[in-house]
């Protein structure tokens, strides 16, 4: 399936956004996701679907001023 | 100082970014006495985890983070990257940065407002960057925001305090509020200058981090904070349009 991941083209097999974290190699990393602009708690990741042509973004902590 | 019921010794806060390295970054916040650093949130790389690396190093310092909202020029990408902030952070504190004008950072003070009464609801305890417009910081403080954050100049300019009546009115018209003077700070009698206004704290970033010698600026930056606020509660002489003998005239002999 075709998404748009933090911004580029990328493919991917999972339908649910906690499957394509551990799908991409996430693993344990401390981030948080949005799906189509909106925020999806970790919690609800299980139940958040992919659809084609969505857009991910996986953040994580970075430097801040 | 006090933040939202806390209690905290330092009255500097310090930004993470633009450091030369890890380490002196982390020797900066030791250098600094901060309690609390501000910290962002970027797309991370299941590849690279640049974001893991550097959480496992703030949190090695122990130090409290703010997680900020810069870059957000909406209200909708603020109230979303604050949602994600707090998950990723475990912190219920959120820098609200909205910005309206790409040349000087300003603040868009309509879409800070409605983010701020948004968050506040959401239970959020808001840090709002601001101007020193008393209207807006009254609104935000009815919006819920206990702690202000007025600009001292543009981010990243190193101008200092552009407009020190506007910060003393803001001041006196919100004496219960926690104010800090957020961005601009240059060098260490900028943050004093901010202190003796009476201001509870001052955050800066750049002066420290793109100082030549970015620890024993932080040092610097330290004493002078606490010069600042030592000076502000000592209560200072006012100045005065003329002057006024310092030695004592009575007694003074006559040769005329």
């Amino acid at each position: 399936m075709r998404v748009v991941l933090n911004g580029e083209p990328a493919e991917i097999d999972a339908d649910t956004l906690d499957r394509a974290l551990a799908e991409l190699g996430y693993g344990d990393a401390v981030v948080a996701t949005a799906l189509n602009s909106e925020f999806v708690p970790a919690p609800m990741r299980g139940e958040a679907r992919i659809a084609e042509d969505d857009r991910i973004e996986i953040i994580a902590p970075m430097k801040g001023g | 100082m006090d933040i939202y019921g806390e209690t905290f010794t330092s009255r500097l806060m310090l930004g993470t970014a633009r450091y030369p390295s890890p380490d002196i970054l982390k020797q900066s916040i030791e250098a600094s006495g901060a309690e609390i650093v501000t910290v962002s949130l970027r797309r991370e790389s299941a590849n690279e985890r640049a974001g893991q690396a550097f959480w496992n190093l703030i949190r090695e310092t122990g130090v409290r983070v703010l997680p900020n909202t810069a870059g957000c020029h909406s209200v909708r990408e603020a109230v979303t990257t604050a949602q994600m902030a707090r998950e990723v952070f475990g912190t219920n504190w959120v820098k609200l940065e909205v910005i309206g004008d790409a040349d000087t950072l300003q603040p868009d003070l309509f879409g800070l407002v409605e983010a701020a009464r948004i968050l506040t609801k959401d239970g959020f305890q808001v840090f709002a960057y601001t101007t020193e417009d008393l209207v807006a910081a009254d609104r935000l403080v009815e919006a819920g925001c206990r702690v202000l954050m007025p600009w001292g100049s543009p981010i990243g300019s190193a101008r200092g305090l552009n407009n020190v009546y506007g910060l003393r009115a803001m001041r006196a018209r919100f004496p219960e509020a926690t104010l800090l003077v957020d961005a601009g700070i240059g060098v260490p009698s900028h943050a004093a200058q901010a202190m003796e206004l009476g201001y509870d704290g001052v955050l800066l970033s750049s002066a420290v981090a793109l100082a030549g010698d970015p620890v024993s600026m932080a040092r610097a930056f330290r004493l002078s904070v606490e010069a600042g606020r030592l000076a502000f509660e000592a209560d200072p002489l006012q100045p005065r349009d003329m002057a006024e003998p310092s030695t004592p005239v009575l007694g003074l002999a006559s040769f005329a």
